[in-house]
């Protein structure tokens, strides 16, 4: 067991999880208002490309995170506005926000930077890693938390600032009264289209941190369409946890866990066509699960494109 | 500001409207890196329009639109289909797999077993999305395009390992037997653009001529309404999809069989056709001959932006950004519109 499962591998999971888990966290903040955000992926690409360019041409690693978190709050302002006050369907925004994202990424990294494909210079100043030896030494807690990322610190961090805002405070009651009841909401005085605008933000704000880490928490690289599945993965950690920050954490930790496993698989001579498609099938497997006790059940909501 | 001016339901139409601002917005990028936009928009008229680019544009079109029916067809009644990747490999894989393990057949029967082989297929896979949303009750948005990732490892695998084409040193099948080939109408056209024609006016005529049209129409304008008029949703969910993969299994054949005799991990979903006939299809709303015009009117804008790259320093994901902007600017519009009424 203890060959199979080792420090690095442990290490390497929590890392790669990171992105994962902050649009996860953004997800679960837009459902708790009734907005369906299924915009992540193109978010974090956003993030990522922001946080390169950032730290490229200002010389900081943070530098590069706070253009990351604000480019991604400017970017949400599509689906914060356009499924507000706007009115449109939040499915066909999002996936038009995911094509931008792809699209623009693309252009800009030719020209800005010139080329195609991947953009690696040593001008990316990457995030630090903290060492706390203390820590390091201990097993497991020091496998999980040496030297990773202050990023990776702050997702799990607001792990559980999301769920003490939500269920333990008054904003959060209220933040729960919108997306429940929205008209409810409305007649005790909430401001409801105030509050989904400013949760879409700061979910972008969250996604656009995911992003950063995605690009300077370790390769401190940007290439095309690097989020890679990773926001789609970030919903269906959402619908896995009904929206719960904590359960959904933990639909994240299973997709590591699958992740992690598909790279040891890997190690043991599998080709890793085969071994990338585990944790796929894994969410697939604790979805269909999950979902049982609706069986037969057919969606009733649709998407208007056009009336 | 532009909320209150937009309250209005304007005369000018959607569409239209539309693409003038996504061209606009498209142009301020250029102005902003430095490229002259009339040139750009110049050089994408002609490389799509042009008498000698016409056959690349259409052949082009062919798997985009076909793409666009595979997004439209659900989309019709309300359903997505995100999992076309997915679809659109096992439908090459198998049209490229049919011919060379199959017995040999006459050329025309070879070509013809090779598709409908590939559109079962690709129809079953598609299904299994369906089945997954209305046995075990898991969305089907999400089930769809989870799907897409094994289907893609798989054929990637199948085409790396076990069945790879050993003599050369990439990721694909041996080529096919001249005999499964589809045969050619004119420079890079082939009969596939005439079963994509084929296709096309048969999923006009389902819609607006038939029953299950009607059906699907209903479900798409109000589910609970069609549930509560008789429709079956589950079976109806389970057909549609079926319907839908099958022409993502074309689409892979035709690409198969018609212009590279062999599957290639990743040629199949590099150009990017199901995402770009999503959006053809969102902007249409689902109407099939709306969304087969957008399908054309996407494949031109990316055949021309093939030009644009080649005349002017201008990337062509350029047409990627318009495409994105015309399909947000629809959803947010059509959204105050509604409102209004």
């Amino acid at each position: 067991m203890t060959s199979f499962i080792t420090p690095s591998l442990v290490n390497s999971a929590v890392q790669a999880m990171t992105p994962i888990l902050l649009a996860t966290l953004a997800g679960v903040l837009c459902g708790q208002v009734g907005v369906f955000n299924m915009a992540m992926e193109g978010q974090l690409l956003v993030g990522a490309f922001a946080g390169v360019a950032g730290s490229y041409f200002l010389g900081s690693a943070w530098a590069g995170v706070t253009v990351a978190v604000a480019a991604t709050v400017v970017f949400s302002l599509i689906l914060a506005y356009g499924a507000t006050l706007f009115r449109g369907d939040s499915v066909v925004i999002c996936i038009g926000m995911n094509l931008l994202a792809s699209g623009l990424t693309a252009y800009l990294l030719r020209q800005m930077f010139g080329v195609s494909g991947t953009f690696s210079d040593p001008g990316i100043v990457g995030l630090d890693k903290i060492r706390i030896e203390a820590i390091n030494a201990t097993p497991w807690i020091g496998w999980i938390f040496s030297r990773q990322t202050a990023i990776t610190w702050m997702a799990w961090i607001f792990v559980a600032v999301l769920t003490i805002v939500i269920f333990r405070t008054s904003v959060g009651l209220r933040l729960r009264g919108v997306g429940e009841d929205a008209s409810a909401a409305e007649a005790m005085g909430v401001d409801v289209q105030r509050y989904r605008i400013v949760a879409v933000l700061i979910a972008g704000a969250l996604t656009g941190l995911g992003g950063a880490q995605l690009s300077l928490g370790g390769v401190d690289i940007f290439s095309e369409d690097m989020s890679a599945g990773r926001g789609w993965i970030a919903v269906v950690a959402v619908m896995l946890g009904r929206n719960h920050p904590l359960w959904a954490a933990l639909a994240c930790v299973l997709f590591g866990v699958a992740d992690a496993l598909s790279v040891r698989l890997q190690g043991q001579g599998l080709p890793n066509q085969l071994t990338d498609i585990l944790p796929y099938v894994v969410t697939l497997a604790v979805l269909a699960v999950s979902h049982r006790r609706r069986k037969g059940g057919v969606y009733l909501e649709t998407i208007t494109a056009r009336a | 500001m532009s909320a209150l001016t937009f309250r209005r339901p304007s005369r000018i139409p959607a569409a239209p409207l539309a693409i003038v601002i996504g061209v606009t917005v498209g142009a301020l990028l250029i102005l902003a890196s430095g490229g002259n936009p009339l040139t750009a928009y110049w050089a994408i008229l002609i490389g799509a329009l042009a008498p000698a680019s016409l056959p690349d544009a259409l052949n082009w079109a062919v798997p985009l639109v076909g793409m666009t029916l595979v997004a439209a067809l659900p989309l019709r009644g309300g359903l997505v289909n995100l999992g076309g990747d997915g679809q659109l490999v096992i439908g090459g894989l198998v049209a490229a797999l049919a011919p060379l393990y199959l017995p040999a057949l006459a050329p025309g029967i070879a070509a013809a077993v090779a598709i409908v082989a590939a559109m079962v297929a690709s129809g079953l896979y598609a299904s299994l999305a369906a089945w997954g949303e209305t046995r075990l009750g898991v969305p089907m948005l999400i089930s769809s395009l989870l799907l897409s990732y094994p289907a893609v490892g798989l054929t990637s695998y199948v085409v790396g390992f076990p069945l790879r084409d050993t003599t050369t040193g990439l990721a694909q099948t041996v080529m096919i037997p001249r005999a499964a080939r589809l045969a050619t109408i004119f420079g890079p056209l082939n009969i596939g653009l005439i079963l994509m024609a084929a296709v096309a006016l048969l999923a006009v005529f389902y819609d607006r001529r038939t029953a299950g049209g009607y059906e699907l129409r209903m479900r798409g304008l109000n589910a609970r309404f069609a549930g509560y008029g008789g429709v079956r949703l589950a079976s109806q969910t389970v057909r549609v999809m079926f319907a839908s993969g099958a022409v993502a299994g074309l689409v892979g054949a035709i690409i198969v069989l018609g212009s590279q005799f062999r599957f290639h991990d990743g040629a199949l979903i590099a150009p990017g056709y199901t995402w770009s006939g999503l959006m053809a299809a969102l902007l249409a709303g689902g109407e099939p001959l709306g969304a087969i015009g957008a399908g054309v009117f996407f494949a031109a804008l990316q055949t021309g932006g093939f030009a644009m790259q080649r005349e002017t320093s201008i990337p062509r994901v350029l047409t990627m950004v318009l495409q994105a902007v015309i399909i947000l600017f629809l959803a947010i519009r059509h959204g105050v519109t509604r409102r209004s009424r």
